[in-house]
């Protein structure tokens, strides 16, 4: 435990950072993001943007089945419901951005909550299977319902504007995904300061003394599931925009295990996971792609490894963690901070 | 109404019903002895299938030992499984174990796209193909053998599951772990032993079903079906499994011909969320008791 | 005054009756007790005056309202507090979270407000806060540990944190699921100290299952005895003391020297 640092009010006890450090660090995050466009080609740009697309979805799961423990196959899925609902805004009325943006959150929160109603009735691993169920469902409607997302051929969105700009590229696209990145953790992290998150938390760990204590679990479930689904909504608005076009195809089943993989080695049930997790799970993909470059000139016909291999190693990131560091990058990260607490004080 | 044709629907309907029935049965067994429920079931039937594409259209082996050799490498897959990965685990939240399996769906995955790339195959045939009428109506003679050994399988498990030494630790395990323990009964052993045994009934049912409609990597989707069936029948009921397995079969071929294909599977998870939502222990499975 | 009544209570699980015919009413401001051997139904009592077991038959009132249909989580928010008996604090949260926790039913702050943090769900927060720093962690003498895990701490510290919890909801009444079992004495002193004191300076009442029947003569009002499911005692503790089907109850013969003695060994060992 850290000690001195000592408050005067309860209030300067209970905020985000609670030490001067821990606000120098996030001050130094938030310059470094800023510079980072400067600096970075447009590769690199690129990265940070699917990168923050992640986090967010990734934040959203985590409050489900990290915090609540409620697990869900569905965050794909529900980033598709976003993803459709600004697409089909941009194209059939004209109405700004931010708005279809705020309008696919709304709308996959509608859905998250109507995917969460087996919650009431079921609860661990049968919920997972009910958002398996509610993911096929949602792919088939995707594929289905053509006169709104145009079937299998999939429909184009055109960049968003403000002020002008057109955020068409990663260089731009960045101050549009990073900042409310940036906010939305810290609305996440807030949430967990408050009744609702302890409830949550308290609903993961023993739900039926949850329910004695006070906890309306039906209540607190579904807003679970609506939260995690906002968050998927909004992750696959920006999704659509940052792709420009979008199809049943970019949703499957495999991007859900993609975000449950990306929590379970970020660590679950902590905000700092969701934001390691998104990172590595996005990266692992490219280093994986740069391996392949490598072989190339000696294996016959590498490049047609990448998806089988990558496949793989979501695989094995998922069960290696799950049984040798359960509480993920996060808790790795912990100890090595606490290594440097008393650095180089200690024998 | 062409009630023929009804029939004929309905009897390849059954056919697949059988293949899920046999699955069903696999994840019973797994899901009685550890409670663990497998999501890695289908890529099991899945790797069962491609063993057997291996051995016999690749090493060109003859069939018969081909299949030996598929059903023994399911077995060991499975025990090789549960040794490495379920065991560690047994004890922890269900939820971690739950995402273990999902995470080795993907490997299996990963790894047969690797070995035999992601194209679908036909495996070589091995059950006989004249022509099958029942009564007036056709049935494709692969989907009649392929029920009928499925059958016999199922039968002979039964037995086995009733009378043989393992079948009844198995089942004393599954109504009190902590009490067959006490028993001198090995239960790690019992661990080993069941998903052995639905790694190789898996493996069996891949067989088949790759003899049916080809093998893919994405054959493993039959396993989502499959947990469909066994969650209608009751997680840890033999019966429900094979009831509703053969259920799930008739309506699926139903839907797929009277709806159209893309309906077959829609209406099989449609079936889950109501029976999710009505009777979420499935319609032969126990009722727990929640203690505070 | 009466403010928990309990009226004809029948549970039976698939068969096996776990309570029969189970009345008993807890005056306002008392320390009631029930007791009965191991399997006789107290804690199947507690849950369904919880709200957790539905009974097939008999009504619950609280406060003047029969809340028999009312849901587990309302009847919290109506005043009903309580520990557990295998301790309930949620692993996964610090001290100080767990005793918020308790505070859950009587703040307001939903998703929205929290997300955003400003405003009335800080202002509750920090109230709520210094609420606990005042009354709840002052009392209990947990100050010290208010940033620890739960899981890492000693067996008699977590009981605490549980009643503190409990407490932090302001209850009522305070449904309290054997306080000292597995407490040493010292352990047991303090926490009966505490009860006392939340009898007497909270002006709490107190229900409460315990094994140790020193602790239950000597600080409770009134005493139930539970055997089989079915009430076969209650008065005050000197009358229970001197029940015959009580005595036989816990010896199985119609035995008071012997009974005598145990008590006063127990009460010895307390």
């Amino acid at each position: 435990m850290r000690i001195g640092s000592p408050k005067e009010t309860y209030a300067a006890d209970e905020s985000l950072f609670r030490t001067r450090t821990q606000w120098v660090w996030f001050g130094i995050l938030l310059l470094s993001l800023v510079l980072y466009p400067f600096m970075a080609n447009l590769y690199w740009l690129y990265l940070v943007c699917l990168i923050c697309i992640n986090i967010i979805s990734a934040t959203g799961l985590n409050i489900l089945t990290g915090y609540t423990g409620q697990v869900s196959l569905g965050q794909a899925a529900f980033m598709g419901v976003g993803a459709y609902t600004v697409a089909w805004l941009d194209n059939n009325a004209s109405t700004p951005f931010i708005m279809n943006l705020l309008a696919a959150g709304a709308v996959t929160t509608v859905v998250g909550i109507i995917a969460g109603l087996p919650s009431l009735r079921v609860k661990g691993l049968y919920l997972a299977i009910a958002t398996i169920a509610a993911s096929f469902i949602l792919q088939f409607i995707f594929i289905n319902w053509e006169s709104v997302t145009r079937g299998t051929r999939g429909i184009n969105i055109e960049p968003p504007t403000l002020f002008g700009v057109e955020f068409d590229n990663p260089d731009t696209f960045y101050w549009l995904v990073v900042p409310v990145t940036v906010v939305m953790l810290i609305l996440a992290a807030n949430l967990f300061r408050t009744r609702v998150g302890r409830a949550f938390i308290a609903i993961r760990d023993r739900d039926i003394s949850a329910s004695v204590l006070g906890i309306n679990l039906p209540l607190y479930k579904l807003m679970s599931f609506a939260i995690a689904s906002f968050y998927a909504g909004i992750a696959g608005g920006f999704y659509a925009y940052f792709y420009g076009s979008i199809n049943p195809e970019s949703f499957p089943l495999l991007l859900s295990i993609f975000f449950l993989a990306a929590i379970i080695v970020g660590g679950l049930g902590t905000i700092l996971g969701s934001i390691l997790g998104a990172v590595f799970m996005t990266l692992t993909p490219e280093l994986l792609r740069y391996g392949v470059d490598v072989l190339e000139p000696f294996v016959h016909d590498a490049s047609a490894l990448l998806s089988p291999v990558r496949t793989m190693v979501f695989g094995l990131l998922i069960v290696g963690f799950l049984l040798f560091e359960p509480h993920g990058l996060a808790e790795i990260w912990r100890r090595i901070r606490r290594f440097f607490h008393l650095w180089p004080f200690r024998n | 109404m062409d009630w023929l044709f009804f029939f004929e629907v309905s009897l390849a309907g059954l056919g697949f019903g059988a293949l899920y029935a046999l699955t069903g049965v696999a994840f019973v067994v797994i899901y009685k002895a550890t409670r663990v429920i497998n999501l890695a079931m289908g890529e099991m039937l899945m790797f069962g299938a491609y063993l057997f594409f291996g051995f016999a259209a690749g090493f060109m082996l003859p069939v018969w030992l081909a299949i030996v050799l598929a059903l023994a490498g399911g077995a060991l897959l499975g025990l090789t499984l549960e040794r490495l990965v379920i065991r560690p685990l047994l004890g922890e939240n269900p939820i971690s174990v739950f995402m273990v399996t999902i995470g080795l769906a993907s490997v299996l995955v990963g790894l047969v796209e690797i070995i035999w790339t992601a194209a679908p195959r036909s495996l070589p045939g091995f059950l006989p193909d004249d022509p099958i009428f029942i009564g007036d109506a056709f049935v494709a003679p692969k989907t009649f053998w392929s029920f009928i050994i499925a059958g016999v399988v199922i039968a002979v498990f039964l037995v086995l599951f009733r009378f043989w030494r393992g079948g009844v630790a198995l089942r004393a395990t599954a109504s009190d772990q902590g009490a067959a323990y006490a028993m001198g009964i090995n239960v790690p052993a019992v661990y080993s032993l069941s998903w052995g045994l639905a790694g190789m009934l898996a493996a069996g049912a891949g067989l088949l079903l790759g003899s049916i409609a080809g093998i893919s990597s994405e054959m493993g989707f039959f396993g989502l079906t499959v947990l469909v069936v066994v969650i209608v029948g009751g997680l840890d009921s033999v019966l429900g499994a094979l009831v509703a397995g053969l259920l799930i079969g008739w309506i699926e071929s139903l839907a797929g011909v009277y709806l159209g294909g893309e309906y077959e599977h829609l209406v099989t998870f449609i079936i889950l969320m109501v029976v999710l939502l009505l009777r979420p222990w499935g319609l032969f499975g126990t009722r727990e008791i929640e203690r505070l | 005054m009466t403010i928990l009544e309990v009226d004809g209570f029948s549970l039976s699980f698939g068969g096996v009756h776990a309570l029969r015919d189970v009345s008993l009413t807890v005056a306002e401001g008392s320390i009631t007790a029930v007791i009965g051997p191991n399997g006789a139904g107290k804690t199947s009592l507690f849950n369904s005056i919880s709200g957790f077991y539905r009974p097939q038959k008999g009504r619950v009132t609280l406060s003047g309202q029969d809340v028999t249909r009312v849901p587990a989580p309302r009847r919290a928010a109506m005043g009903l507090g309580r520990t557990f008996q295998n301790i309930a604090l949620f692993r996964g949260m610090t001290v100080m979270d767990n005793v918020k926790l308790g505070a859950h039913v009587r703040m307001r702050t939903g998703p929205m407000s929290a997300m955003f943090y400003m405003g009335r769900a800080r202002r509750e927060e920090v109230r709520v806060r210094a609420e606990i720093e005042r009354e709840v962690f002052d009392f209990l003498e947990i100050d010290h540990i208010r940033r620890s895990p739960v899981a890492s701490l000693p067996y008699g510290l977590q009981k605490r944190v549980e009643l503190a919890r409990a407490l932090a909801m302001r209850p009522k009444v305070l449904m309290l699921d054997e306080p000292v079992a597995g407490m040493n004495r010292e352990e047991k002193e303090d926490m009966a100290r505490f009860i006392l004191d939340v009898k007497e300076q909270w002006g709490v009442t107190v229900l409460m299952v315990e094994h140790d029947m020193g602790m239950v003569m000597d600080i409770s009002d009134r005493v139930y005895v539970l055997n089989f499911g079915q009430r076969i005692a209650g008065g005050t503790p000197a009358e229970v003391q001197a029940n015959p089907e009580v005595i036989e109850a816990y010896l199985g013969a119609d035995d008071m020297t012997t009974l005598r003695e145990r008590l006063r060994g127990e009460r010895g060992a307390a």
